[in-house]
């Protein structure tokens, strides 16, 4: 889809700059927690599974990320909750 | 007097250590400064050739450490200025043959007698790293705008931020002007951002880098350089001047582009 549109004006066009800063960025995350992108996967999921074991969660809506400001590395996880477990 | 240790490191190799501790030190010396420079990446000796010095060896780092010659006999007098000198890394030994403690008594030795020591240290994160960076009272972490430069950059500054006691500073060497323009080059803004440590020097990618290594004559000493302008700069910067940082990044100043516009 993005490919058909692409030619359109207005467009904007991704530079290897842009790529590249979004790749350092994603590979350093994971250089400092020293945890590959699998982990940081695995990591996420059984989150997610110890959360809903108390909680009924909207899964579609969950948004963890790692990121980092400054040197510091930081966990954010955004979990909507539906509602108790019954 | 009492010298500041600045040692000179980048996690991946070729990205410019070398030429930069032979351009700042030589800069520091034009400015009046007693000035000595150790080349520290022992088995790779490089210094020497780019300071244009090769001819006078006869004692190196390691004859020192091993008290085969004394300290003032491995001291090379540089050919342009008379407040610098070079100790030479010894190039058919390898970097086992010195250790933390070496490098922190040899410094200890001449600091009375000096302004600045800089230390030109090999790559990577090994012994010769740790040689290199144990006497240092300031780091220059030197890079390229490139993804790979950068992270091994990200580690180095892990390691030194972990032994607590350093202040380190990034040199970003070899900007491209072109390509920065283009958008085709990493930024100096995205690599601070990325590396999140201050800057004490942006430095073009310039052939008279090439040209002065050719002759053996650092940069600085041409007037004409960017390259060595921006050498100078650093060097400036860590005499505690305030240095305007070199436009590089393809967004001329307001007054850059009216200059070109009334071709000032
Ligand atoms: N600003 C620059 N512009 C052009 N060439 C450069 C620049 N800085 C370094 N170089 C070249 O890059 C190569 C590697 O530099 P060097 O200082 O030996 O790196 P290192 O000591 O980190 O291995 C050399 O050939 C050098 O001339
Ligand atoms: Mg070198």
């Amino acid at each position: 889809m993005s490919g058909f549109f692409s030619w359109l004006p207005g467009q904007k066009k991704t530079n290897s700059r842009d790529v590249a800063k979004d790749r350092l960025q994603l590979v350093l995350v994971q250089d400092r927690v020293n945890l590959s992108a699998q982990q940081i996967g695995e990591m996420k999921d059984e989150l997610i599974e110890v959360i809903s074991r108390y909680v009924e969660i909207d899964r579609d809506g969950i948004d963890i990320t790692l990121t980092r400001s400054g040197r510091q590395s930081r966990l954010t996880a955004d979990i909507p909750i539906l509602g108790a477990r019954h | 007097m009492s010298a500041v240790v600045i040692t000179v490191t980048s996690g991946k190799g070729g990205v410019g250590k070398t030429t930069a501790t032979a351009n700042i030190s030589t800069a520091l010396a034009a400015m009046g400064k007693k000035v000595v420079a150790i080349d520290a990446d022992i088995g790779l000796r490089n210094l020497d050739v780019v300071m244009g010095l090769e001819n006078r060896i006869v004692y190196n780092l390691v004859d020192v450490v091993e008290g085969t010659c004394r300290l003032r006999q491995a001291m090379i007098k540089d050919k342009y200025l008379p407040e610098l000198y070079l100790i030479p890394a010894a190039q058919s030994r390898d970097k086992t043959a010195l250790t933390p403690g070496d490098m922190i008594e040899l410094t200890n030795q001449m600091r009375e007698d000096f302004d600045y020591i800089l230390i030109d240290s090999p790559a990577g994160i090994e012994q010769g790293f740790k040689n290199a960076i144990a006497p240092a009272d300031r780091v220059l972490i030197v890079t390229t705008p490139e993804v790979s430069a950068v992270r091994d950059a990200d580690r180095i500054i892990g390691l030194i931020e972990a032994e607590g006691k350093y202040s380190s500073d990034l040199v970003v060497n070899r900007v491209r002007v072109d390509l920065v323009r283009r958008g085709d080059m990493l930024s100096t803004e995205d690599v601070v951002d990325v590396l999140a440590i201050s800057l004490i020097g942006v430095v073009p990618d310039d052939e008279s880098i090439i040209i002065s290594t050719n002759q053996g004559r650092p940069a600085v000493l041409q007037n004409g350089s960017l390259a060595g302008q921006a050498f100078r700069d650093i060097a400036a910067r860590l005499t505690g001047q305030t240095v305007p940082f070199m436009e590089l990044d393809g967004h001329d100043s307001f007054m850059k582009r009216l200059s070109k516009l009334f071709k000032l």
